[in-house]
């Protein structure tokens, strides 16, 4: 860690930093140093710390070793609203909101205008429009955020943090659940505040938002600093070496080609739209999935690709219109349960709300979906589960100190696999993926892809959601591109380039695309 | 980290701050007061413990039923008013009317199974919040059981129709469970009380559908997406303690000779203070039927060693508010 002459004071500065979560040590003495002016990029594997450093940095650890200097001060945040008062705002990678109250009251929360304890509404209702607007977003201030999607809530948690007016803003994974035009914008967001010489740490798994946005990388494995360099002398494999400690291919599997029988069909299905009661969220969507394949599904907010994938999957009952075929047969979507028995499985978007359950343990969680089959006549057998659990946590790459710790106690990534690992384990023949690497590594990235290429040759159908272009080119077949709840273009494997995709996301009309979304 | 993937103590016993620990260290606390506070050596007496464990049974009882319901982030209020019910139906079917007690005693627990499972589906179909739901069945089980007693308790006077009264012996069953095994040394309510134990236990841990109360409690939304058949789950939870109410509510009957109508007031919130001072989360997900036994064995000795001492009920019910507040913030988890 070279520092020029030329280099400010660092706005904070982080020594000896170590934690221990009972007998687990997941930091050992880190230092880091944040500067104004620079956009600190902290990289690493899941479960690295990175969470945790930045935790202890917002305030939300205080049993913690080693000093934080903020602004040549000594200081012990001890809540994150004293760590805010320092002038160190968090975008938390859980979300951090109250769900059962208005977006303008999340933003505010905590210091909200007004008199004796009495709020100003009208103050409050400008001043969230205000911070919302900086963003570019059109949110309702009034809205309850539990009943908002969750790109939406990720927006108004960053909203909540960059309105604070904080010298120092963390961002722990922000865009995990934007789409590319929200990202750009959010980028433009951290120019403006790079330019009023605040200091910004950025947490991501995207290599591509690296590049884009790093002036700085530090890099941190199994809870040490790896090294820091300025961002333009650290190659891509350098940086990928650095984190997962060797070298490692990037390129996505190939297709196998080979194609077999009809795994999924959706005619003419029309699926409500939750939020707006008497409208729909998608309308007349026909497609087909066969075993072997791997469809994309891409569209931008509000196109309702994640409201089809529950639609089909029973998740919103028996209110979906048009028919399905799983595996050949027709099938009357009723529920999540008669579809999970018909061999369908769903990954929704949002594991903390509707993926994970927190105080069961690792193992119980993964185990959850396939009770059925695990526990014939309703007696569970502990080594059966065990056996699958093991399995399914070495397939997905998993890292959890043990498969008995509660789920929520493992990294924001690691809870991911696990959700992921559930659904393996019902050993589906029609796999609903929507934003199924949301917060993993790269290394555990690549091992997925190989994974559900895998699968697919085995004689599965997915359809796949990812809001990661790279991610939808290099691994679908074929994409299917929404606007507004209708196909807008249906690409081929050779026809998948980026900006093709976001102009029909967007509603340009494709022109060869046209004659298969009238289908 | 490959290193500490052998380290599976993370929710293990000996952990300071595992629950189970805790519930353990409250009741060594409680036993400690016991010694100190020893009411000239009664405390040392094996009869006195023989009738702790008597006492705390039915309470205990209750406690297995709640603890089922409270993982699976419900609450059940209702289980004093169906014990009273039980309690006077088992009275009147065995004393007044005769019917065997393989009979009567399946009768009870079918009606205390409706009673819970009614209130169970109130909830789970309806979605009505499980304290309004359970609420509106202590009030209405508490109507029925007067009902059907006339209001009065249901003794071995029997009314004639002449307004005069038939005195009958109490029934062999009554006397059975109120009996004591081992040379007198364990009574049959605490065996009752360990058998209705080991089934909650069986049941949450063995059987796939205590997985499910788990997963409801923790994540209602993602256990129902993961194929968890939440209504059912939840329906089967109530039932089960409207069951254990049932069977509180015979063995009260036992011990009392008769039923009261006004009995079991207030047993739910008992129930419930066992349950949360073993250490069983109220928001659900979280907790099991160890830490109930501890928090059932900490609550009758807790108020054993109060009686024996002579501590006035006045000052006794104020102690023991305090003493369930101080056990709980002693276990609510940092974070
Ligand atoms: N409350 C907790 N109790 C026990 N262990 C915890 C707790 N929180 C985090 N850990 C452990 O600390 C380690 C680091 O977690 P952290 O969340 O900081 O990782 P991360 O670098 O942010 O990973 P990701 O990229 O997946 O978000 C993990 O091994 C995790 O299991
Ligand atoms: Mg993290």
């Amino acid at each position: 860690m070279k520092q020029t002459e030329t280099q400010p004071r660092p706005l904070a500065r982080m020594r000896g930093i170590a934690k221990r979560f009972g007998p687990v040590t997941v930091l050992h003495g880190v230092d880091l140093d944040i500067y104004p002016g620079e956009v600190l990029v902290l990289a690493g594997e899941n479960g690295a710390g990175k969470s945790t450093l930045i935790k202890i940095l917002g305030g939300v650890y205080s049993d913690y070793e080693g000093s934080i200097e903020l602004g040549g001060r000594l200081v012990r945040p001890a809540t994150p609203i004293e760590a805010a008062r320092l002038g160190v705002a968090v975008i938390f990678q859980e979300l951090s909101l109250a769900p059962t109250i208005s977006v303008a009251d999340n933003l505010f929360l905590g210091r909200h205008p007004g008199r004796a304890g009495f709020v100003d509404a009208r103050t409050q209702r400008r001043a969230a429009l205000r911070a919302l607007g900086e963003l570019g977003v059109e949110i309702d201030p009034d809205a309850l955020v539990g009943e908002l999607p969750m790109a939406r809530q990720q927006l108004v948690e960053i909203a909540k943090a960059l309105s604070r007016d904080a010298r120092l803003i963390v961002m722990d994974e922000p865009t995990s659940a934007l789409n590319q035009p929200e990202v750009e914008r959010l980028f433009r967001l951290i120019d403006r505040l790079k330019a009023q010489n605040r200091g910004i740490v950025y947490i991501t798994h995207k290599m591509e938002e690296i590049e884009v946005v790093a002036d700085r990388i530090a890099v941190l494995r199994d809870g040490r600093l790896i090294g820091s360099a300025p961002a333009r002398e650290l190659s891509r494999e350098r940086l990928i070496e650095w984190m997962v400690g060797r070298r490692m291919d990037t390129q996505f599997p190939p297709p196998t080609g080979r194609l077999g029988e009809e795994r999924l069909r959706l005619e003419k299905i029309s699926v409500p739209d939750p939020r707006r009661p008497g409208r729909w969220a998608v309308r007349d969507v026909s497609l087909q999935v066969r075993a072997g394949e791997i469809v994309g599904l891409a569209g931008l907010q509000g196109s309702g690709v994640s409201e089809l994938l529950q639609g089909i999957f029973g998740a919103y009952g028996r209110r979906v219109a048009g028919r399905l075929w799983i595996d050949g047969k027709p099938a009357r979507i009723s529920s999540p349960r008669a579809s999970i028995r018909r061999g369908m499985a769903l990954l929704t978007n949002d594991r903390q709300a509707t993926g994970l359950i927190p105080p069961m343990s690792v193992l119980a969680n993964i185990c959850l979906a396939d009770l059925p089959r695990l526990s014939p006549g309703g007696w569970r057998r502990p080594r059966l589960e065990k056996e699958a659990a093991e399995r399914r946590a070495r397939e997905t790459a998993l890292r959890a100190p043990s498969l008995e710790m509660e789920a929520r106690q493992l990294s924001g990534g690691n809870q991911q696999k696990v959700v992921l690992a559930k659904w393996l384990q019902t050993e589906p023949k029609a796999l609903l993926l929507d934003e199924p690497t949301r917060g993993i590594d790269v290394g555990a990235k690549r091992e997925i892809y190989l994974l559900l290429r895998r699968l697919a040759a085995e004689g599965i159908g997915i359809l796949l959601i990812t809001s990661e272009l790279p991610e939808l080119i290099g691994l679908s077949d074929r994409a299917l591109v929404f606007h507004r709840g209708e196909v807008r273009a249906e690409l081929d494997k050779e026809q998948l380039d980026p900006n093709r995709i976001l102009a029909a996301a967007m509603g340009a009309e494709e022109t060869e695309g046209r004659s298969c979304a009238k289908n | 980290m490959r290193e500490e993937l052998k380290e599976r103590n993370t929710t293990g016993f000996l952990r300071w701050d595992a629950p189970a620990t805790r519930a353990l260290a409250a009741l060594l606390l409680v036993l400690l007061l016991g010694c100190a506070f020893n009411a000239d050596g009664a405390f040392f007496k094996l009869g006195t413990h023989r009738d702790t464990l008597r006492q705390a049974s039915v309470y205990g009882i209750l406690a297995c039923g709640m603890t089922l319901v409270i993982i699976a982030a419900g609450i059940d209020l209702a289980v004093g008013s169906v014990l009273a019910l039980s309690a006077v139906c088992f009275s009147l079917w065995s004393i007044h009317w005769g019917w065997s007690p393989w009979l009567a005693i399946p009768a009870c627990l079918l009606v205390g199974a409706a009673c819970g499972g009614l209130a169970g589906a109130v909830h789970a179909v309806f979605r009505i919040q499980p304290f309004i739901a359970t609420l509106a069945m202590m009030v209405f089980a508490r109507g029925l059981a007067k009902t059907v007693s006339g209001g009065m308790k249901v003794s071995t006077a029997v009314p004639n129709p002449d307004g005069t009264f038939t005195f009958v012996s109490v029934p062999a069953i009554f006397r059975a469970i109120d009996s004591r095994i081992l040379g007198g040394n364990l009574s049959t309510v605490t065996v009752i009380f360990l058998l209705c134990w080991l089934a909650a236990w069986v049941a949450l841990t063995r059987h796939r559908w205590g997985r499910y109360l788990f997963a409801i409690g923790g994540n209602e939304e993602a256990a129902r997406l993961s194929g968890v058949p939440v209504v059912r789950a939840k329906i089967f939870a109530y039932m089960a303690s409207g069951l254990f109410a049932a069977v509180a509510g015979i063995c009260q009957a036992a011990q009392e000779q008769q039923g009261d109508p006004e009995a079991g007031m207030g047993y739910e919130l008992t129930a419930i203070a066992i349950v949360v001072i073993g250490g069983t989360n109220l928001m659900g997900g979280r907790g099991g039927m160890g830490l109930t036994l501890l928090g059932t064995l900490t609550i009758g000795y807790l108020d054993k060693i109060l009686s024996i001492n002579a501590v006035p009920e006045a000052s006794r019910l104020m102690l023991t508010g305090a003493i369930i507040i101080a056990a709980v913030l002693a276990q609510r988890r940092r974070q």
